[in-house]
């Protein structure tokens, strides 16, 4: 099981069956994954805070959302993530990734990756930070279980080493 | 009915759109909209999005999706639409055939006593063509629910003018909003 399959199993052993991408270039294999299963409806958007807008819809008419995003764009999904996901206690499960960046010499994504679990800690969302994929697998279901318990939205978070 | 502004056109314009609904799901936009429409026609099938300005088109869009089988119907207004503008190329690309998306434009932030947002200078009918609705629509020149039951993704612009009128605050809880729009579909 490779790290984007861990995922992609997480999700299916947990019956995600919405997921919302914003981009983030790590997320390609687990995407054709998605796009491959007929029994998961996959919804691209445009920015993140649309995003969590949709996953709320969804949840809504019965579905078990998931969002995926990277750790910059995740900044952008902060107030639907307090006014509306926990507000009306919707559960979820975020998948924040942290980009490829071997090739970046402007280091906007690490400020973002310091950042985020403070972020999550001061909004009051519980997150995991797995290291490999048997771990993330792992965490997912937790998440799970978690997210619906709390009603509030649980994170994965995946630094670069994960993949 | 007290008027808060120099008129109750959005008042009017939502008890005109209510008229036309029968079973379909309202998602509606934040504040006096919001409270206007619980004033105007409370159902468990309205969902008041109560924060989160500009996403009422996306959970109405994620929720659209998700039951292929409902009509979803979705009021809006210009100032949080500027907030999520494209939304209207999410919509677009899905193109949920079961979506009405009603703006409401009245070229003002209506719940913020006045503030005047962009709008007048903007034709979002046009806009809305440019990305490639097939189903776009001035509301004057329409009958609502043959737009509710038509083919596409659709876009309603109701032109009117600024004003909140005198209405509560929504007495529900959100959790109570939540799970009585959930048990109504």
């Amino acid at each position: 099981m490779d790290s984007s399959e861990a995922i992609y199993y997480g999700f299916k052993d947990t019956e995600i069956d919405f997921i919302v991408s914003a981009p983030c270039d790590n997320f390609s294999k687990l995407i054709e994954m998605i796009d491959e299963d007929d029994e998961i409806i996959h919804v691209p958007v445009t920015h993140e805070e649309e995003g969590i807008g949709i996953c709320a819809g969804a949840y809504l008419g019965g579905k078990k959302p998931a969002i995926l995003m990277g750790n910059s764009g995740f900044g952008n999904s902060i107030n639907a993530l307090k006014s509306l996901m926990e507000l009306y206690e919707i559960p979820l499960i975020i998948v924040i990734s942290h980009r490829d960046s071997e090739e970046h010499t402007i280091h906007d994504e690490s400020l973002m990756e310091e950042s985020t679990p403070r972020i999550l800690e001061a909004m009051g969302f519980k997150f995991f930070k797995p290291g490999n994929g048997e771990a993330a697998y792992t965490d997912i279901r937790l998440s799970r279980d978690l997210c619906e318990e709390e009603g509030k939205p649980v994170s994965i978070i995946l630094d670069e080493h994960y993949w | 009915m007290n008027i808060i502004g120099d008129t109750m056109a959005r008042y009017e314009a939502i008890k005109e759109i209510m008229d036309n609904i029968e079973d379909e799901l309202v998602v509606c936009n934040i504040g006096y909209t919001s409270r206007e429409l619980y004033e105007i026609n409370d159902r468990s099938k309205n969902f008041y999005m109560l924060g989160s300005m500009g996403l009422a088109s996306s959970i109405g869009l994620g929720l659209a999706i998700a039951k292929p089988h409902e009509k979803v119907v979705v009021i809006d207004g210009d100032g949080s639409l500027l907030m999520n503008m494209s939304s209207l190329v999410t919509i677009f690309a899905n193109n949920p055939s079961n979506l009405t998306w009603i703006l409401i434009n009245n070229g003002a932030y209506g719940s913020d006593d006045k503030q005047n947002t962009y709008s007048k200078s903007v034709d979002f009918v046009n806009i809305a063509k440019s990305i490639g609705f097939k189903n776009i629509h001035y509301y004057d020149e329409i009958d609502l629910k043959e737009i509710i039951n038509s083919d596409d993704a659709s876009f309603i612009v109701y032109n009117t003018d600024a004003g909140n009128s005198d209405v509560a605050q929504i007495d529900l809880d959100p959790i109570t909003i939540k799970e009585r729009f959930i048990k109504s579909i």
